[in-house]
């Protein structure tokens, strides 16, 4: 098995008397495609929240590359290599696609805090930011206004932010969440190209897309791990199938 | 931070930038031809209107005024009702200096207003920006409330209530008089002064921190998830925000050669808000057309109708706040974008 990117240890949080997340331990290899599913609920959001830094847990660690960063701040954590999308769009909607793929790349690489030379003299972050917009086959939008842009291709937005971070992990929070399942073939067709080593986290709702995309599947139910294993194990294991599965219709 | 950007010329864009976003990315900096208008009305205004160059000086230091707002509330989104607490930091500081004789030379006094303003933006900002919303603007105006109740209560250095009168200002570079009469060295001073402070903010809105600003705007929680340190962000606009707002009440001070409480009371606070919306905020040259707008309307509607002039500036900003987005300037943008769609 190729290295450990990231790891938890007995991961946990509580909201007042509400466990959300409990005594989760979890490992994610470099290269890993792994899909996290669960009914409504189940704490998958929480535990990407955990993971980030954006939540605090209440008991428990979180390891990268085999180091400690439970205490460590979101955006230190960026900066080692997580990043996150989000499951409503987090977008800097008034800006063109083109500068919210820029900002993104300007945090990255330590250009953000210059105040005396124009962004436009860093031809270095707009080209970077044009070839990923090209990769995403964004380009033709680079002018647009994000907000003037179809759901879809808002989706894509958001995956571009993340990908403009060059992340070891890369967390993916329902990345086709309110995408036409028409459309979803786009998203879809990005994350299929995501660099092989980086280790990737989905979660999602939408069993085509977790089969489509998911080496590991874990199966999370109020708040703890229930079961892990290969697509066709997690397919085939009627525990999950009686919780999950054959609620939602995908089955 | 890294600062070896290779300088391009127009004509080297390498092949990626051949997209149109790229290019205008890159070519966003540029001076336009139209921004030079305003200076150049200035200018013209100078010679034209020499009877009224008081009310020019008064115009320009508006002017600055709202920029330096535009920077933090409309460029890094700090939604503030209390930047007259800078102004009035910056008056007072020129004000005292000045009125117990311990320094009275122009320039100099202006910069030391501005850090002034700037220290007093720096701590309240470090404790602020920690809020957003509706608590900061409270916070924002409580701050501001504060200062003016702190220089009311010190009556026996800052005259309280009465405020500090006659000023003596030392002419510029030893040589040009501030004469309340003919107030001609007042513009001049104020206008490069403003062009000077124009030509920063200019600088700053294009950088790549201005525009990690306008994304911490655009959605600060996203800033928080692709590593900003936003708050230091936040807190350096505002910090450099009330330096300017200070140069703005310090230029006040002198060209007035008086400070008074009004210096910091929430009026101006407001006043310079209703500038910017009317004007376009995020936008740079919504302050001066703000500006503009706002004292040409005081300044005829007033003599119009003298006990109601507000009704009709009202009534102006009813009509922008409904039907622009971002008062005249995006309304501007608006039509011209139409005009040029159509001509297509």
């Amino acid at each position: 098995m190729s290295e450990i990117r990231l790891e938890t240890r007995a991961l946990a949080r509580q909201f007042g008397a509400l466990v959300a997340v409990q005594a989760i331990d979890f490992k994610l290899a470099a290269g890993a495609r792994h899909a996290v599913i669960g009914p409504n609920g189940a704490g998958k959001t929480t535990f990407i929240n955990l993971l980030t830094g954006a939540l605090p847990p209440s008991l428990g660690c979180v390891f990268l590359n085999g180091k400690d960063i439970t205490h460590k701040s979101q955006a230190e954590r960026v900066k080692l290599g997580v990043a996150r999308t989000f499951q409503i769009n987090r977008l800097f909607r008034g800006l063109s696609v083109l500068e919210n793929v820029c900002i993104s790349i300007a945090e990255r690489v330590g250009v953000a805090p210059a105040m005396f030379y124009p962004i436009g003299r860093r031809t270095d972050v707009i080209d970077e930011a044009m070839d990923l917009l090209q990769v995403l086959k964004l380009a033709g939008d680079a002018a647009n206004r994000v907000s003037e842009l179809p759901y879809g291709r808002q989706r894509l937005v958001e995956l571009a932010i993340a990908i403009g971070l060059k992340p070891q992990v890369l967390l993916l929070d329902e990345p086709a969440a309110g995408v036409a399942s028409a459309e979803s073939h786009i998203i879809l067709g990005a994350i299929e190209r995501l660099p092989q080593d980086m280790a990737v986290l989905i979660i999602e709702h939408d069993m085509d897309v977790v089969f489509r995309f998911a080496k590991r599947v874990t199966v999370m139910v109020g708040g703890a791990l229930f079961a892990e294993g290969s697509p066709r194990e997690i397919e085939a294991n009627p525990q999950v199938r009686a919780v999950y599965l054959g609620q939602t219709g995908h089955g | 931070m890294s600062v070896e950007a290779t300088p391009v010329q127009p004509g080297s864009v390498v092949l990626r930038l051949d997209n149109q976003a790229a290019r205008a990315l890159v070519r966003r900096h540029y001076l336009r031809w139209w921004e030079t208008l305003p200076w150049l009305a200035a200018a013209a205004f100078y010679f034209a209107f020499p009877a009224y160059l008081g009310f020019g000086t008064a115009l320009l230091i508006t002017i600055l005024f709202a920029l330096s707002l535009d920077l933090a509330l409309g460029y890094a989104g700090i939604v503030t009702l209390g930047h007259a607490a800078f102004f009035g930091a910056g008056a007072y500081t020129v004000g005292l200096l000045a009125f117990h004789g311990i320094w009275t030379e122009p320039i100099t006094s202006l910069l030391l207003a501005a850090i002034a303003a700037a220290a007093i933006g720096l701590a309240s900002g470090l404790v602020l920006l920690r809020t957003q919303g509706l608590t900061l603007l409270m916070l924002t105006l409580c701050t501001m409330a504060l200062l003016q109740e702190a220089a009311n209560m010190a009556h026996n250095y800052t005259g309280g209530f009465d405020g500090l009168p006659s000023l003596d200002i030392a002419p510029l570079f030893g040589k040009f008089e501030f004469n309340p009469l003919y107030p001609d060295t007042q513009y001049l001073y104020t206008l490069a002064i403003l062009l000077l402070c124009f030509t920063f903010i200019r600088a700053l809105v294009y950088s790549p921190f201005g525009q990690s600003l306008t994304g911490i705007r655009e959605n600060l929680l996203r800033m928080h998830a692709i590593g900003a340190p936003v708050r230091r962000r936040l807190v350096v606009c505002y910090t450099i925000s009330a330096a300017i707002a200070g140069i703005a009440g310090g230029l006040w001070a002198q060209t007035n050669a008086y400070v008074n409480l009004s210096a910091l009371d929430l009026d101006r606070a407001a006043t310079v808000l209703i500038i910017l919306i009317l004007g376009g905020y995020g936008r740079l040259y919504g302050a001066f057309i703000g500006a503009v707008a706002y004292l040409a309307l005081e300044h005829f509607l007033a003599r119009v109708y003298p006990t109601a002039w507000q009704l009709g500036l009202g009534l102006l900003l009813v009509i922008v706040a409904l039907y622009t987005r971002n008062g005249i300037l995006g309304l501007g943008e608006v039509l011209w974008r139409r005009y040029r769609r159509a001509a297509k």
